[in-house]
């Protein structure tokens, strides 16, 4: 035991307290080895995700020019401009990209707690074998390529589609007044992206609610139950409210990601009213101004820091929660 | 006395046909013979064969399967030691900052990685020469992204395995670093095996990021795939879909089949051996 966790000692700077090694193998049994298995993927993560964003974060305080790199600085102190920010907020183009990309990633976020609850909350409640194939069920389809289930719904919302053509008649049964034509218009329009985030990220919504519901005491139920609770009552004041950190990890974990989405949005949305991620790309690929397209990554962060600490510090919580 | 939940059954078949049904009817059409990707015109398998004659196809496959496997591999490395620094050492200097950024390119949006990521491997480059934009470039940025999945998957392992085996082991008189080898290794063997699996599928999966560090000639099959549906579903694009969907899927579950398998007889080993000492 010793040997594997003095960590709380050795690991605050304070070696002097261990005794002295007297061969290079006892060193490297004592320490050599620990430190490298913490500074390698350290130092990896310092060098290619820290250096990056400060790389970014340069290149927004920079001006665009033409030439080889497409950016230049200022010669004296403070070297930087804040203009590319405030470029952003003068063109149309870009607010309107961060608040398409909010909007839609909270409605697909609002519908995939309401398609992933009932669900988690019937896995969680079925019997261990059943369990166990409907996990999988979930899990499958997060682990098959997530650009082909995008082109399985652009397949099905086209408007010739078996899908498209059936759902036309029967809402046309129904509704005669509001449906006319044999198809409706589903591909490139915001519904068909709602729905391709909705699809793609359903599973990172069921697994942490099913995470939570499944550690959920049922006694408490029956207590309820007993002192005349309905079903339903149960379900409003015990199971929600229990579930709550299980619905705001889903949550984040489905609407941080579906903000910054790119490839759905390019492939069902329409051209003409972008969201954040694809003004990004054009900005990057198109117009190949670095500056402006850095300025859009930053400020995209800036608005997702918020939903990004509430995920940590609920993902803290419970990592505390399970190790004591 | 107890009532069928009707509701949650319900929620479930809907669920899973919502997951199915897209892919299903895409199955199903890679086998139409219509040109019409949409339109059934009877059954045949020539999309297939076409595939296999499409140079480009195999090329972008071959070259995203060997990113995926040295990225997967590396990945796995640097991600089980990333795991075994958070579950087992708990206060070294910089902790806190360390956990924040393993976890934090789980949320990042890809399009702030893949910025980020190649404007800094054209600043590299032009500082020291390397990284050449292409192979090189996609492999350090699926490395990276995928490296905090590798260390979730394994530092759960560890934080749930029971630590009187290492004990045990210590206290008969091993050096830490056989007990590594010869026992937390072999136990956490099966997340680890599941953490490479997953930085294989995802590095084969990425678009975002594969997008923005690309160099040219270096197309991944991802990339091939969006820029062919950009313009349209097509019987051919379901056939190669058909393929890596079956393939990824059957390797999944097969693999999902075998760690449970192993993890009951686990069990059971452990079973007996508390039966047998009693």
């Amino acid at each position: 035991m010793a040997a594997l966790a003095p960590t709380a000692q050795a690991g605050q700077g304070d070696e002097s307290r261990l005794p002295k090694a007297h061969s290079w193998r006892q060193w490297l049994d004592r320490e050599a080895w620990r430190k490298a298995i913490i500074a390698i993927p350290y130092l990896w993560l310092l060098f290619f995700f820290i250096a990056p964003f400060l790389i970014v974060l340069a290149i927004s305080a920079g001006t665009s020019q033409v030439g080889i790199p497409p950016v230049i600085w200022k010669d004296t102190f403070p070297f930087g401009t804040f203009d590319n920010y405030v470029f952003l907020t003068q063109d149309d183009i870009y607010w309107q990209g961060y608040l398409n990309s909010l909007r839609n990633a909270a409605i697909s976020t609002f519908f995939a707690l309401l398609i992933g609850y009932p669900m988690a909350l019937g896995i969680a409640r079925a019997s261990s074998t059943w369990r166990n194939v409907l996990l999988l069920l979930v899990i499958l389809p997060f682990w098959t390529s997530f650009l082909l289930r995008v082109y399985a719904w652009i397949g099905l919302l086209g408007n010739t589609s078996w899908f498209n053509r059936g759902l036309t008649s029967i809402l046309a049964t129904f509704f005669p007044f509001w449906v006319t034509g044999d198809h409706i218009q589903m591909m490139n329009t915001n519904f068909a992206v709602v729905l391709g985030i909705v699809y793609s990220y359903l599973p990172f919504m069921i697994l942490p609610l099913y995470a939570t519901l499944e550690k959920l005491d049922r006694t408490l139920d029956e207590a309820a139950m007993d002192l005349g609770s309905k079903p339903w009552e149960v379900f409003k004041d015990i199971t929600l409210p229990l579930s709550l950190p299980g619905i705001i990890a889903g949550a984040m974990l489905v609407f941080i990601p579906a903000t910054g989405e790119y490839v759905i949005p390019s492939l069902m949305g329409r051209g003409d009213s972008p969201m954040i991620g694809r003004v990004l790309a054009d900005e990057f690929f198109q117009n190949r101004d670095w500056p402006v397209a850095s300025a859009v990554a930053v400020a995209l962060l800036a608005v997702l820091v918020i939903p990004i600490m509430i995920y940590n510090f609920f993902q803290a919580r419970e990592a505390r929660r399970g190790s004591t | 006395m107890k009532r069928r939940p009707y509701f949650l059954i319900f929620a479930l078949i809907f669920g899973y046909a919502f997951f199915y049904v897209p892919i299903a009817s895409m199955i199903f059409y890679s086998f139409n013979k219509s040109r019409l990707a949409t339109v059934w015109g009877g059954f045949s398998t020539e999309w297939y064969g076409k595939l296999l004659d499409n140079q480009q196809v195999l090329d972008a496959a071959w070259l995203s399967l060997r990113i995926a496997f040295v990225s997967a591999t590396v990945a796995t490395i640097l991600g089980t030691m990333a795991g075994m620094a958070l579950a087992r050492f708990a206060g070294f200097r910089g902790r806190t900052l360390f956990s924040g950024l393993v976890s934090a390119p789980l949320v990042m949006p890809e399009v702030i990685t893949g910025i980020s990521l190649v404007l800094f491997f054209i600043a590299l480059n032009g500082m020291i020469g390397w990284p050449t934009r292409g192979f090189t470039t996609i492999t350090l940025a699926h490395i990276t992204f995928s490296l905090s999945y590798v260390t979730v998957v394994v530092q759960s392992r560890l934080a749930s395995m029971d630590r009187a085996v290492e004990e045990a082991a210590m206290d008969l008189g091993s050096k830490p670093l056989r007990v590594l080898f010869d026992v937390t290794l072999p136990i956490i063997a099966p997340a680890i095996i599941a953490g490479w699996l997953l930085s294989f599928t995802l590095s084969l999966d990425d678009v975002v990021i594969t997008a923005f560090t690309n160099g040219p000639g270096s197309t991944t099959l991802p990339l091939y795939i969006f820029s062919k549906v950009r313009l349209g579903v097509t019987p051919d694009m379901n056939a190669l879909a058909t393929i890596i969907v079956v393939l990824v899927g059957s390797g999944v579950a097969l693999a999902g089949w075998i760690m449970h398998r192993a993890e009951k007889r686990r069990e059971r080993d452990v079973q007996m051996a508390i039966a047998a000492n009693k």
